[in-house]
């Protein structure tokens, strides 16, 4: 068992660790870049099938017994969320095993995302609130550093953003994690579960509460604190966009359910409104931004903070089935809406261009790239058969049975202006004809005009262009499969989503398997 | 820079912050010192080194490219979590041993000594990738 909790963080850093040694093979790199993310989806889904058959796991790295060891464990949560990430890490890597250059390679493009996938994973796993911290950095400094590698101009500007309200948003939690050792005399979650009901004054534990919000608040791109990831996520090229949008925020989103659910429960009358407040305008504030739009990626970063919103309900209502309904949407968003950044990379891979106005005539040329488009924004809005309506379905249905009416009034609305914003995308990039400057050209794109040339577009113009073509289409396809096989199986899947939050509501397992004794 | 006093002094400065390092690493096993302090004499060591005879000349006093050396640092420290998983199936778990010495001495040994080695490679690596790159810049 200790090997499965260890694999998932540990496969990444072994890829990370061979790639930085072969640095000067490209090709070796690319498989490694491969071979970590997949790495991750198989330790994951292993990992997973021994939670659903014997329960929440814990292991004590370097024989120390919790809670003074370092505590890995996993509950079903966590191995759903590591099994999501391998997914989107493993549709990422081979996408951009066709884009990345060979400038950025140089720099160490895929040992930054090995490393990255090994915070994500070592997050999910960590019992302890100071590792979590730890886990955070490692993903958010190789963050840092593929955000910026390349070096263009607006991007350096995003990253400057990005770094910066990060770097404050870790301070706070850094903070926090001193003021609860301070009050607790620990940092192990499952011990700090036990006597954080009893610590005095609560008042201090309230504003830990808070500190925490903060932080994670930001990470996880929520209302008011979002403003830093649709000014950095359309900058970086295409490839290292999909890795972020699929992964980064959802770490966020899983540390507020975590802490939210096992440590503070102690004033439900304060957190839970305030929870449902910041729900509700994240996702309100995160569509009406989407509207006003004119870059697809753009129009896609503030989905993913209208979409955060949606996960945040599931701790505003606290119900069994709320959280169940947060943690399929979880699943459900991160696959569709990396396959729409894979998608929006293509396009402007294929374009040459971001503004949606360059844009257009793809469903002519590129008809299966509109389909996987089509069929992930169509999951996005809820339609169904797909995941994204059993998502939402759930959520309205526990927002009703919680008689949360403004809230689910908030989630349908929200929805409809979804399809309004999805539609415009489709208009722009497949429906409409090509602009004229881009008639006649050959299928894999010409150099674009030095004013909106994109750094992976000229991946394009190099041999084995069609090689290239399917590398960048078959993720995102894969993606969109997947998600209307979550949309089908929903039955399956929804009852592993209910049981993983009623695991995070009555954590007795999660306790004895850190603590080691009936709790 | 171009000051004989510098050279000469570097000369013998370098030897001592050298043997220092090892002291240091050494000495972090039951005391204050470690492999991240002691990686960071190194650096200095080559930084001053690379202020005295120039950018190129403390390329070559490198034996390996930084990264490769940032590389087996981490790998070090990697390799460091198997002892315990083959001791008693806890990762980074310290196994000991002890090397006897003449005269009825010995001395320990352990796992938790690779990982210190690991982070000094490690902290060597990743300083003298920062000192190269920031002149390079310039």
């Amino acid at each position: 068992m200790t090997a499965l909790l260890v694999a998932p963080f540990a496969v990444p850093m072994i890829a990370a660790v061979l790639a930085m040694l072969g640095h000067r093979s490209v090709k070796l790199q690319r498989i490694l870049g491969v071979a970590g993310a997949l790495g991750l989806l198989v330790t994951g889904i292993a990992l997973l099938i021994a939670i659903e058959r014997h329960g929440p796991q814990a292991t004590q790295l370097s024989g120390w017994d919790a809670p003074f060891g370092i505590t890995i464990v996993a509950d079903l949560l966590s191995a759903i969320m590591v099994v999501i990430s391998g997914m989107v890490a493993t549709a990422s890597a081979v996408y951009s095993a066709a884009t990345v250059d060979a400038r950025r390679t140089a720099f160490g493009y895929y040992p930054l995302t090995n490393f990255l996938l090994a915070g994500v994973a070592g997050a999910f796993l960590t019992g302890d609130l100071f590792n979590l911290y730890v886990w955070f950095e490692v993903m958010l400094i190789a963050s840092f550093v593929l955000l910026a590698l390349g070096g263009e101009r607006p991007q350096l500007e995003g990253a400057v953003k990005y770094v910066a309200i990060n770097l404050v948003a870790s301070t706070m939690f850094l903070a926090a994690a001193g003021l609860i050792y301070g009050l607790t005399g620990t940092l192990n979650f499952a011990d700090l579960a036990q006597r954080l009901p009893e610590a005095e004054p609560t008042g201090l534990v309230t504003a830990i509460a808070m500190l925490l919000l903060v932080a994670f608040g930001v990470k996880a791109a929520a209302f008011p604190l979002f403003f830093w990831l649709p000014a950095s996520y359309h900058t970086p090229p295409a490839d290292v966009a999909i890795l972020f949008s699929g992964l980064l925020t959802k770490v966020g989103v899983y540390a507020l359910l975590r802490t939210f659910t096992l440590l503070f429960d102690h004033d439900p009358g304060l957190i839970q409104p305030l929870f449902l407040w910041i729900s509700s305008t994240t996702m309100v504030i995160g569509v009406l931004g989407a509207l006003a739009q004119a870059e697809f990626r753009r129009v896609l970063s503030f989905h993913i903070v209208s979409q955060v919103g949606y996960m945040l309900l599931g701790i505003g209502l606290l119900t069994p089935l709320a959280l169940a309904g947060a943690i399929f949407y979880i699943a459900h968003h991160m696959l569709a809406k990396t396959a729409l950044f894979l998608v929006a990379g293509a396009v402007e891979g294929t374009r040459g261009s971001r503004a949606l106005a360059q844009q257009g005539g793809l469903f002519e040329r590129r008809p299966r790239l509109a389909m996987v488009f089509a069929i992930a924004a169509l999951s996005l809005a809820g339609i169904p058969p797909l995941s994204g309506f059993v998502a939402k379905f759930v959520l309205v249905r526990a927002g009703l049975e919680a008689e949360a009416y403004l809230v689910v009034a908030a989630v349908l609305a929200v929805s409809l202006l979804t399809i309004v914003s999805m539609v415009k995308l489709w208009n722009e990039a497949f429906w409409k004809p090509a602009p004229e400057a881009e008639e006649g050209e050959g299928p894999t794109g010409a150099p674009a005009p030095a004013a909106t040339s994109v750094g992976t577009a000229t991946a394009t113009s190099a041999g084995g262009g069609r090689w290239r073509l399917a590398a960048q289409l078959a993720p995102g396809a894969a993606l969109a499969l997947g998600g209307i096989a979550l949309g089908i199986g929903a039955g399956p899947a929804l009852d592993l989503s209910m049981r993983a939050a009623e695991q995070l509501l009555e954590p007795t397992a999660y306790l004895e398997a850190v603590l080691g004794e009936p709790a | 820079m171009n000051s004989i006093v510098l050279q000469a002094a570097t000369r013998f400065l370098i030897t001592l912050l050298l043997l220092f390092a090892v002291f240091l690493l050494i000495r972090g096993h039951n005391e204050p010192g470690g492999g991240f302090i002691a990686g960071l004499v190194v650096a200095s060591a080559i930084a001053l080194y690379a202020l005295t005879c120039g950018m190129s000349a403390a390329r070559t006093l490198m034996p390996l490219d930084p990264t490769i050396l940032l590389g087996t640092g981490l790998a070090v420290a990697l390799v460091s979590a198997v002892p315990g998983i083959i001791e008693s199936g806890a990762p980074l778990d310290g196994v000991w041993g002890e090397v006897p010495l003449p005269g009825d001495r010995g001395v320990k040994l352990g796992s938790p000594l690779l990982f210190d080695l690991g982070v000094f490679f490690t902290v060597v690596g990743s300083a003298v990738t920062v000192l190269l790159s920031l002149s390079e810049e310039a």
